[in-house]
C-alpha cells in the first residue's frame, strides 16, 4: 500500500497502513515540531507543539493517522505563530535559566525557541516553587524544567518495567512524582541504566558529576539547528541519550 | 473523622474490608480512595502505600489519582471542611460576603484549616444549586439559600462541634423547583413500564425507534443517539472479558446546570429504565452511572431504587424473563473534577486513573470503557429513550423542530422570579422563557453555561435548538445591573481550576487568562491585555485536546465583543502596563524589616519626583 499520499505542504509524502501524519513526514525528512512525540513509544499528543491542520482541521499531528488525499498545512506563518506562544507557556510555566542549564545547547525546548524565532518569554512567569531531588547517587532531578511530556513516565513503564515516575496535580499544578512514600528518588529501585534515564527532552534529568563536557559551539544544537535534523530524531534508540 | 485513624494500627484493621468490597480490583481505585479517605479523614502517605501495595499498582500511579481530585485530600483537613459553590449565581446572591461572614466568626483564613483543626472555608466550583443558593458543601453535605442568620448559626453549630444530624433539617432541603411541565416530567413514570415496552417491541424494533426520533444527546454535543448506540451494538467486543457498557453521564458540573439532579431525585426509575433499555437494545451486560461527588446524597436512594428493581425482576439474570437479556447497574462516584463530564476522561476516572480524556479516534462506541464497546450518554438522552420506547420514535419526532425533537429540560437560575426547571419543546424562543421565568431586565443570558454562548439583548429572539443557540441546559440570567466583567472573570477561573492540565494551551492558557482578568479587574489592565486575551483564545480554541481547552475563552470573547464596556472602563489608557509592580514585590522585603519610610518603595509610593500615575 505505498501508494498512499498525503500533501504535506503541498509536497505529496507517502505512508504505510497505520502510520501517523507525524512518522509519515519524518520518514520524508521533513520536519513537524515535537516535544512529547518520540519514535519509540505510544503517541501521547500532550505538548500540542506538532499541532498541523490536516483538511482545513487543526490536529496533533503525532497522533492524527495520516489518510490518502489527506492535505496537511505545517510549516505556515499560522501554525509556526501558535506554536511558537505555546513555547512561551512552556517557558514561563517552569523556571528555565538556560544560561546555567546543563542540558543548555542539547535541549529540545531551547532549540525549537531558536528554530521558531522565539526571542522573548512573551507572558508573565510563573515562577513556580519546585524544589530539586539530589537525593540519588547517580542523577539529579531539577524539576524546574519539567515540561510534562512524560516521556520518563512511558519510558520507565514501558521499557523498564519499573513505573519510577507518574504525574500528580491537575491544570497549572500539575507536576512530576517519583514512585516513593518519601518522594526521593533515592528510595526508588531507578538506575543510570535505565532508558527513562535518557529520554528528558530537556534538563531535568541528569547525570551527576558529569557536565557541560562539550564545549559552547560543538553542541548538538550549535552545529546543526534542530529543523535539520529529522533524521537523527527519527531513529532515537533506548541506548542512545536525546 | 480524625487523623489519629492514620497511624499504622488503624491502617492494617480499616482498610482492608474496603478493599474486599471492591475485590481488590484497580479500576476501583477511586472508589476506594473515596472510601479510605471517608475512613481516615484524608488520604496520608501511608494509606496511598498501603492501597498501592493491596491493588498491586505502582504507588505513583495511586498519588498521582489522589492528586488529581479536587475532593482528595492529602494533607489532614478540618473536621468541619465548608465549600462555597463559586458559581457567578451564588455569587449574585451574595455568596462572597457570607464566606467573610463565617471566616470572620470561626476565625480562620479562607483556603486555610484552623490551628485546632476544627474548620476549613473554601470555595469549590459550582454544586448544581443554583436555583436555591447560596449553596455550599459540608463535609460533602450539600446546604441550600445561605442567609446570613443561616451562617451566624452554622458557625455557632461548628464551634459547639454539633454532628451534622443536629444541624437544623431545612438546611439541607433540597428542592425539584419544577416550574414548567411538558412530556417528560409531565406524568409519573412507574418502574419498569418503558423497559417492557422496549422488550416487547425487541432490539432491532426498539432501534428502529430510535431512528424514527432522530432523538440528539442532551449533554451538550448533540450527537444523533440512535447512530452511537447501532455503533457500539455492531462493534466487536474484544480480548479476555468481552462485554459491551451503558454508561450514564451524571457528572452535571457545566456551572448553571441542574436538571440531571432533579431528574436523579424524582425521576430515578425513568433514568434506570432509560439504562436499562440501552443496554438491552445494544446487548449490554452492566450500566455504569457516573454520579457527580457533589451529588453523593443521591447515593442512598439511587441504590435502594436498583435492590428494589434486582427484586422486582428489572435488573440480574433473565431481566423480565428474557433468556438473553442480563444486565445491572453500578454507579459510581466522582470527586470534584469537571473534566470528568467530557466522556473519555469519564471513562478513564470510571477505570480508576486520573480523569484525563483520550485521543479520539477510537471513539467509546467502538473502544470505551475497559477497551469495550461502550455508549455513554447524558442522564435526560437516557430518559428520553425510555419515553420513546413508551411513546414510540414519530411521536418524538413530531416535538420540538425538525432537526432538535423533542424536549429539553432547562436549568433557569440567576436574575429571574422563577428560578428552577422548565421544560420546553426544542425552537422556544429565549424571550419566551424569559418571559415565563419573570426575568424583567434581562442584559444577558449565559445559554448552556460558561463553555456555552452569551446573548445579548438584541439576541433574545433566537431559539433554543441545535440549529440555532444549542444547549446542555443551563440558562443564567443576568439583569442590567450586573456587570459582565465580573460575570467572564468568575467563568476564566473555573476553567483554569478545571483544566485538567493535560494540554499545554489549556494548562497554562486558562491560568494565563484568569490571571490576565485579574489584573484588569485591579485597574491595572490596558488595550494589551485584551489582545492577549483574543490571542490565547485562538489557541486554545485551535490546539486543545479537548472541549474543555477548546470552550475555555468562549465567555471572555462573547462578552469582550457584546460588552467591550465593561472591560474598557476599567483599562488604563496606556497601551501596555506590565504585570509586574516593582513597590509591591518589594512587600515581603519591607515586611521584614519592619520599615515603610519612602525610600523603601519604589515609583510613586517613593515620593519621587518626575514620578507619574
Ligand atoms: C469538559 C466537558 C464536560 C462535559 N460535561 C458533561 C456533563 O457533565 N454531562 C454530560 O452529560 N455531558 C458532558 N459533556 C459531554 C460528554 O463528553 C458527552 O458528549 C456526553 O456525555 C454524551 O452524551 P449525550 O450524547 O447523551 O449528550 C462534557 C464535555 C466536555 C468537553
Ligand atoms: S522529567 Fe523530562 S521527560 Fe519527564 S516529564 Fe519532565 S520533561 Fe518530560
Ligand atoms: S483541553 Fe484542558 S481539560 Fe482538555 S485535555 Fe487539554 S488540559 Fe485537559
Ligand atoms: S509532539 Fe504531538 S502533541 Fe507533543
Ligand atoms: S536549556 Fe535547560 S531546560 Fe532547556
Amino acid at each position: 500500500m505505498s501508494t498512499q499520499h498525503i500533501l504535506l505542504d503541498g509536497l505529496p509524502v507517502s505512508f504505510t497502513d497505520g502510520q501517523t501524519i507525524m512518522q509519515a513526514a519524518m520518514a520524508a525528512d521533513i520536519f513537524i515540531p515535537h516535544l512529547c512525540h518520540h519514535p519509540e513509544f505510544k503517541p501521547q499528543g500532550s505538548c500540542k507543539l506538532c499541532t498541523v491542520k490536516a483538511n482545513g482541521r487543526y490536529v496533533s499531528a503525532c497522533t492524527m493517522p495520516a489518510r490518502d488525499g489527506m492535505e496537511v498545512e505545517n510549516n505556515s506563518p499560522d501554525l509556526n505563530d501558535k506554536r511558537r506562544t505555546m513555547l512561551q507557556m512552556l517557558f514561563v510555566e517552569g523556571n528555565h535559566f538556560c544560561p546555567s542549564c546543563e542540558k543548555s545547547g542539547r535541549c529540545m525546548l531551547q532549540a525549537l525557541a531558536y528554530e521558531l524565532e522565539m526571542l522573548t518569554p512573551h507572558f508573565p512567569q510563573f515562577y513556580p516553587d519546585r524544589a530539586v531531588d539530589a537525593s540519588h547517587p547517580e542523577v539529579l532531578l531539577d524539576f524546574n524544567r519539567c515540561i510534562l511530556c512524560e516521556l520518563c513516565v512511558r519510558a520507565s513503564r514501558d521499557v523498564d518495567g519499573k513505573n519510577v515516575f507518574a504525574l500528580s496535580g491537575r491544570g497549572i499544578s500539575k507536576h512530576l512524582i517519583v514512585n516513593a512514600e518519601s518522594g526521593r528518588l533515592a528510595d526508588t529501585d531507578f538506575s543510570l541504566a535505565d532508558k527513562a534515564a535518557h529520554v528528558c527532552p530537556v534538563g531535568v534529568i541528569l547525570r551527576k558529576r558529569r557536565g557541560f563536557a562539550v564545549p559552547i559551539g560543538s553542541r548538538r544544537y550549535d552545529v546543526q539547528p534542530i529543523g535539520m535534523q529529522v533524521e537523527r530524531l527519527a531513529r532515537r534508540t533506548t541506548t542512545e541519550e536525546v | 473523622m480524625s487523623q489519629d485513624y492514620a497511624e499504622a494500627g488503624q491502617l492494617d484493621s480499616r482498610l482492608p474490608p474496603i478493599f474486599e468490597r471492591y475485590r481488590y480490583e484497580a479500576r476501583y481505585l477511586v472508589q476506594i480512595l473515596r472510601e479510605v479517605q471517608d475512613a481516615l479523614g484524608h488520604l496520608p502517605a501511608a494509606a496511598l502505600s498501603a492501597v498501592a501495595r493491596a491493588l498491586c499498582l505502582p504507588r505513583a500511579r495511586v498519588e498521582g489519582v489522589a492528586g488529581f481530585y479536587s475532593f482528595f485530600h492529602l494533607t489532614p483537613v478540618g473536621r468541619y471542611r465548608v465549600l462555597f459553590s463559586d458559581n457567578i449565581t451564588d455569587r449574585m446572591l451574595g455568596s462572597g460576603e457570607l464566606i467573610d461572614r463565617l471566616c470572620n466568626k470561626l476565625w480562620v483564613e479562607r483556603g486555610k484549616v484552623s490551628e485546632d483543626r476544627l474548620v476549613s472555608v473554601d470555595t469549590t466550583s459550582c454544586t448544581g444549586m443554583c436555583d436555591q443558593g447560596p449553596a455550599l458543601l459540608v463535609n460533602g453535605r450539600p446546604l441550600t439559600r445561605m442567609s446570613a442568620e443561616r451562617i451566624d448559626r452554622i458557625s455557632e453549630l461548628i464551634r459547639k462541634q454539633a454532628p451534622l444530624s443536629d444541624w437544623p433539617r431545612e438546611y439541607f432541603l433540597i428542592e425539584d423547583n419544577i416550574r414548567r411541565y411538558d412530556e417528560l416530567l409531565g406524568r409519573q413514570w412507574p418502574n419498569g413500564e418503558a423497559l417492557k415496552a422496549a422488550v416487547a417491541r425487541g432490539r432491532e424494533a426498539m432501534l428502529a425507534e430510535m431512528k424514527l426520533s432522530n432523538l440528539r444527546g442532551r449533554g451538550g454535543a448533540g450527537f444523533t443517539t440512535h447512530i452511537k448506540w447501532e455503533s457500539a451494538r455492531r462493534a466487536p467486543c474484544a480480548g479476555e472479558a468481552p462485554a459491551r457498557y451503558v454508561v450514564c453521564n451524571a457528572d452535571e458540573g457545566e456551572p448553571g446546570t441542574f436538571k440531571d439532579r432533579v431528574l436523579l431525585s424524582s425521576y430515578a426509575d425513568l433514568l434506570f429504565d432509560g439504562i436499562s433499555i440501552a443496554g438491552f437494545t445494544i446487548g449490554a451486560t452492566l450500566g455504569l452511572v457516573y454520579l457527580r461527588g457533589e451529588y453523593a446524597y443521591l447515593l442512598p436512594a439511587l441504590n435502594e431504587n436498583l435492590a428494589r428493581r434486582r427484586r422486582d425482576g428489572l435488573l440480574g439474570t433473565r431481566v423480565l424473563g428474557e433468556d438473553d437479556f442480563n444486565f445491572d447497574i453500578e454507579i459510581h462516584l466522582g470527586v470534584g473534577a469537571y473534566v470528568c463530564g467530557e466522556e473519555t476522561a469519564l471513562l478513564e476516572s470510571l477505570e480508576g486513573k486520573r480523569g484525563v480524556p483520550r485521543i479520539r479516534p477510537p471513539f467509546p462506541a467502538t473502544e470505551g470503557y475497559l477497551g469495550q464497546p461502550t455508549v455513554v450518554n447524558n442522564v435526560e438522552t437516557l430518559c428520553k429513550a425510555a419515553l420513546i420506547a413508551v411513546n414510540g420514535g414519530a411521536w418524538f419526532a413530531g416535538l420540538g423542530t425538525k432537526q432538535s425533537t423533542g424536549t429539553k429540560l432547562l436549568s433557569i437560575s440567576g436574575d429571574v422570579e422563577t428560578p428552577g426547571i422548565y421544560e420546553y419543546p426544542f425552537g422556544v424562543s429565549v424571550a419566551q422563557v424569559l418571559n415565563d421565568c419573570g426575568a424583567g431586565n434581562a442584559q444577558a443570558v449565559q445559554v448552556s453555561g460558561p463553555s456555552g454562548t452569551c446573548l445579548a439583548m438584541h439576541e433574545f429572539s433566537r431559539r433554543i435548538a441545535f440549529e440555532d443557540v444549542p444547549t446542555a441546559g443551563a440558562f443564567m440570567v443576568f439583569g442590567e445591573h450586573r456587570d459582565m466583567f465580573e460575570v467572564a472573570r468568575n467563568f476564566a477561573h473555573f476553567f483554569a481550576h478545571e483544566s485538567c492540565g493535560f494540554c499545554t494551551p489549556c494548562r497554562v492558557g486558562t491560568s494565563l487568562v484568569a490571571n490576565c482578568m485579574d489584573k484588569i479587574a485591579s485597574g491595572q489592565g490596558s488595550q494589551h491585555d485584551i489582545n492577549e486575551i483574543f490571542k490565547i483564545h485562538r489557541l486554545l480554541h485551535a490546539a486543545s485536546h479537548c472541549g474543555l481547552g477548546q470552550s475555555a475563552c468562549n465567555p471572555l470573547f462573547d462578552t469582550l465583543n457584546k460588552f467591550r464596556p465593561a472591560y474598557e472602563r476599567r483599562l488604563r489608557s496606556l497601551a501596555f502596563k506590565p504585570a509586574f509592580d516593582l513597590d509591591q514585590a518589594l512587600a515581603s522585603a519591607r515586611q521584614m524589616t519592619g520599615r515603610d519610610d519612602p525610600a523603601a518603595h519604589f515609583g510613586l509610593a517613593a515620593g519621587l519626583p518626575g514620578v507619574e500615575a
